[in-house]
């Protein structure tokens, strides 16, 4: 019963000012299946998602939608298509009721030009029970937990009579059952006619929903498969795609002593009561190692890196020594006191004060370093220091007294990880050291970490480019849902081995098991 | 290619204090335009402009502080009316020295600052709600230790009988002049205010703390700057200018009136924007609130000596704020466009 289409995507192609991202990508959604799209971070499957819900219309190629050719102005312009998305962050009103929300934007007026509340209360339970969703369509969303938004926001693209229904990653929030009744939603949605895309990165999930699988790399289309045809292996081998040239195989002979030995780290979910971010975590950092942390999102790395700093506070439990001595996380002050700092992923929201001058960002951190009596700042003193560490770091900016945000994406960067030189920590956390960083400044990091390490400093990393922590750990840690599921030694890390690990398919050559 | 000194100008122009400074003299251009008959030239209208701002001048520079951390402080005027109560209440009724009064009087200003400051802190309240419901609580703390009435030096003895005494000499110390008349004391201390916060914001580490939090509270926090700490200490310093402040006014006045300075707190607020430190918090200084003090108070002046009515008053006043922060952000906004 194959008829046309829903969605055909032809040759699209997409640039983000001079650089094109999307580079010619075929893409068609069936009435009637689960299509997952899948690929590395940076693949490129969020802009061919928001090409067709209409984020971005400076496209090129063709989009037909419904067999017409189309080019939506705008989101709102593709939900009135038919087209819905579901995202990660949901796009409900918290302090609105459940019937609110599902007819926010296209509320039924009565006579009066006044909002028909009892129509779309009534309206509300209809498609709500449709669903198999037992939510009372007058109580407030806030009040509802993650899981029934999610299916709530599902609810709101049934109730707009979507027939195109994409899922971006949708179970990163949901508990095992939840996951399981969303499936069966998704399953009779399927069976209604709808076509729906989904996004993961799971493994088990491909495999649980998938109908048919296509794989974006570097944002050109790998393939397109049903998945009988399409074993996990070779999906693998779709995502990962060329071999890693082997760089700098340098052996370096490293200390037995250890700098950092976490046992049994368990972060608690902040709103699920049952469920752990990090559940149960056990590893030694030694000095002088750079061990990576490899994981997909929602795996809990950088929750780990966040708990181990002391940002997260009393929901982490576990023991923790730092250089032999038993060390318990307080706050952050107190862990960048004891040599312990975190660089986070986001530099602009957790990092850097965009309005505050180079030199006073760089040394916020180390501020004490430098202070006499009464917390008078010795600008000179502090000045000589940020200024040799940003000359070694090849840092350019117009002044070292410039705003930090008249600088460049890689030069920011410099100047938060001066931030946490200039402690002078023994361990390092680095959550996306290169993150939005050019090539220039990429290998100047590099080359900078090489040079903390032989200086005694350890380092534990997350980066979610495999060439990186391929190329600069000396051990990886993979964790999924929570746990580390593999170890791998420099030796015997391969790109394959560490992803199909993170995406919870273990058989592949994984020996140290830590649970 | 661009000429080097055209460069060097786009950068001075880039500055937010040459902005401010424009700002400035544009104002004293205006003045010297309609200088009322050669008033505008005579040393004491500008020794009088001086004087006349210098309480709400006290007052901006603690809202510098707040601001800075992205706060708002609206209980200064209200600290302001207590600490003058206060201070009258010590010093006319029961006769305290001043050298003791004084030192309570700050006391109290920082300890009520730095509650809200814990409630912003502590709590996570915003500032608007805190300072709101501190404006109010300390307006009736005034009212309650004055009896609702003003506390002037005709005191009422424990028999009921009433007599006139003496004002201490620290009111006729605080609104006198010096330098040969030229220059008040209350100008003095307002430049002293000046000078102290501009030496915690520029010199401190307090300061810095202050600048990160508001630039960036979270990535403050990851970076082990003590957050709360820092906004309690802010607020603290707000009502201790405030204190200051309410000094002053009691001295000028010559009795402690808890209505005194209502809805000062706009104009400080108004003096901290127009001198170019945004309420969104992480920049700005005191010596721009300096300017912004000074703008202001021209501007009153000129009216005044004008002789433009009260509402024609108030209606520019009104418009040359908007003027001012606009003028003060129009370039910056164009450049940050793109994103």
């Amino acid at each position: 019963m194959t008829t046309s289409p829903l969605v055909t995507m032809r040759g699209i192609r997409k640039s983000f000012g001079p650089v094109e991202v999307l580079h010619g990508v075929d893409f068609t959604v069936e009435a009637g299946e689960v299509h997952v799209l899948a690929g590395e971070n940076g693949a490129g499957k969020s802009t061919l998602i928001n090409v067709l819900c209409g984020v971005f219309d400076d496209f090129a190629g063709e989009l037909q939608v419904f067999g017409r050719p189309e080019r939506f102005a705008g989101p709102l312009d593709a939900a009135r298509a038919g087209i819905a998305t579901i995202h990660q962050e949901l796009s409900l009103v918290p302090s609105m009721s459940v019937s609110d929300n599902l007819f926010l934007g296209r509320e039924t007026t009565g006579q009066y030009g006044t909002v028909d509340f009892s129509f779309q209360e009534s309206e509300a339970a209809r498609v709500l029970s449709e669903m198999g969703l037992e939510i009372a369509p007058g109580r407030l969303v806030e009040e509802l937990p993650i899981a029934s938004q999610q299916l709530l926001e599902i609810a709101r693209a049934l109730a707009r009579d979507a027939r195109v229904i994409i899922f971006d990653e949708p179970t990163s929030a949901l508990s095992e059952h939840e996951v399981e009744f969303l499936f069966g939603r998704i399953r009779e949605l399927r069976s209604r006619g709808r076509g729906i895309v989904y996004i993961t990165h799971k493994m088990e999930e491909i495999y649980l929903l998938a109908d048919r699988i296509t794989v974006l790399r570097d944002g050109r289309l790998v393939g397109s498969a049903t998945r009988e045809e399409l074993p996990p292996s070779e999906l693998v081998r779709w995502m990962v795609g060329r071999e890693l040239a082997e760089e700098q195989a340098a052996d370096r002979t490293l200390s037995d002593d250890p700098a950092l030995e976490v046992s049994d780290l368990r972060v608690a979910h902040p709103e699920l009561w049952d469920r752990f971010l990090v559940d149960g975590v056990s590893f030694t950092l030694r000095s002088g190692e750079i061990v990576g942390l490899a994981g997909l999102q929602g795996s809990g790395t950088s929750d780990l890196l966040h708990a181990l700093f002391g940002a997260l506070g009393g929901r982490v439990s576990g023991d923790v020594r730092l250089h032999g001595q038993p060390f318990e996380i307080k706050d952050p002050l107190d862990s960048v006191e004891h040599g312990l700092v975190l660089l986070t992923n986001d530099r602009k929201a957790l990092g850097l004060a965009p309005e505050m001058e180079v030199v006073h960002n760089a040394s916020l951190a180390s501020l004490v370093r430098f202070c006499g009596f009464l917390g008078w700042v010795r600008r000179e003193q502090e000045h000589d220091a940020v200024e040799h560490l940003t000359r070694e770091f090849n840092l350019s900016a117009p002044s070292l007294h410039a705003p930090v945000r008249t600088l460049s994406g890689g030069n920011q960067q410099k100047v938060y990880l001066a931030r946490c030189l200039l402690t002078e920590p023994s361990v390092l956390l680095l959550d996306e050291p290169t993150r939005g960083v050019d090539v220039g400044a990429k290998a100047d990091i590099y080359r900078l970490m090489r040079d903390w390490v032989a200086h005694g400093i350890s380092i534990l990393l997350i980066t979610s480019e495999m060439e990186e922590l391929l190329l600069l750990s000396d051990r990886i840690l993979v964790m999924y849902r929570g746990r580390i599921a593999a170890e791998f030694d420099r030796a015997e890390a391969s790109k394959d081995g560490v992803l199909a690990a993170a995406m919870g398919h273990a058989n592949t050559g994984a020996p140290g098991e830590a649970t | 290619m661009r000429k080097p000194w055209r460069e060097q100008l786009s950068r001075w122009w880039a500055m937010p204090v040459t902005r401010a400074l424009l700002a400035f003299l544009l104002m004293l251009a205006i003045g010297c335009l309609f200088n009322a008959d050669g008033a505008f030239f005579r040393w004491s209208v500008h020794r009088d402009t001086m004087r006349q701002v210098s309480v709400y001048g006290i007052l901006a520079c603690g809202m510098t502080v707040v601001i800075i951390t992205a706060g708002i402080d609206l209980s200064v005027s209200s600290l302001l009316a207590l600490a003058a109560v206060l201070f009258a209440w010590f010093t006319l009724p029961h006769g305290w020295p001043a050298i003791l009064a004084i030192p309570l009087v700050f006391l109290a200003g920082t300890v009520l600052g730095s509650v809200s400051g814990a409630l912003v802190a502590q709590l996570g309240i915003q500032p608007f709600i805190v300072t709101l419901a501190m404006m109010v609580f300390a307006r009736g703390l005034a009212k309650v230790i004055s009896g609702g009435q003003k506390v002037t030096n005709y005191v009422t003895d424990t028999d009921g009988s009433t007599r006139l005494i003496e004002h201490p000499p620290i009111y006729e110390m605080i609104d006198s002049r010096i330098l040969g008349g030229n220059i008040s004391i209350v100008t003095i201390v307002f430049l002293l205010c000046v000078l102290v916060t501009s030496t915690v914001l520029a010199h401190l580490r307090l300061g810095r703390h202050i600048y990160a939090v508001g630039g960036n509270k979270e990535g403050a926090r990851l970076s082990g700057v003590p957050v709360k700490r820092t906004l309690i200490a802010a607020y603290a310093l707000s009502g201790f200018f405030s204190a200051v402040a309410g000094i002053c006014q009691a001295a000028q006045e010559t009795h402690g009136d808890p209505e005194t300075g209502m809805a000062y707190e706009l104009d400080a607020i108004a003096m901290v924007v127009i001198g170019g430190t945004t309420l969104a918090g992480g920049k700005g200084s005191v010596v721009l609130t300096l300017i912004g003090v000074l703008t202001i108070g021209y501007l009153q002046k000129i009216l005044s000596l004008n002789a433009a009515p009260e509402a024609t008053r108030l209606m520019l006043t009104g418009a040359i704020i908007i003027c001012a922060v606009w003028f003060q952000r129009g370039r910056k906004s164009a450049r940050s466009k793109p994103k």
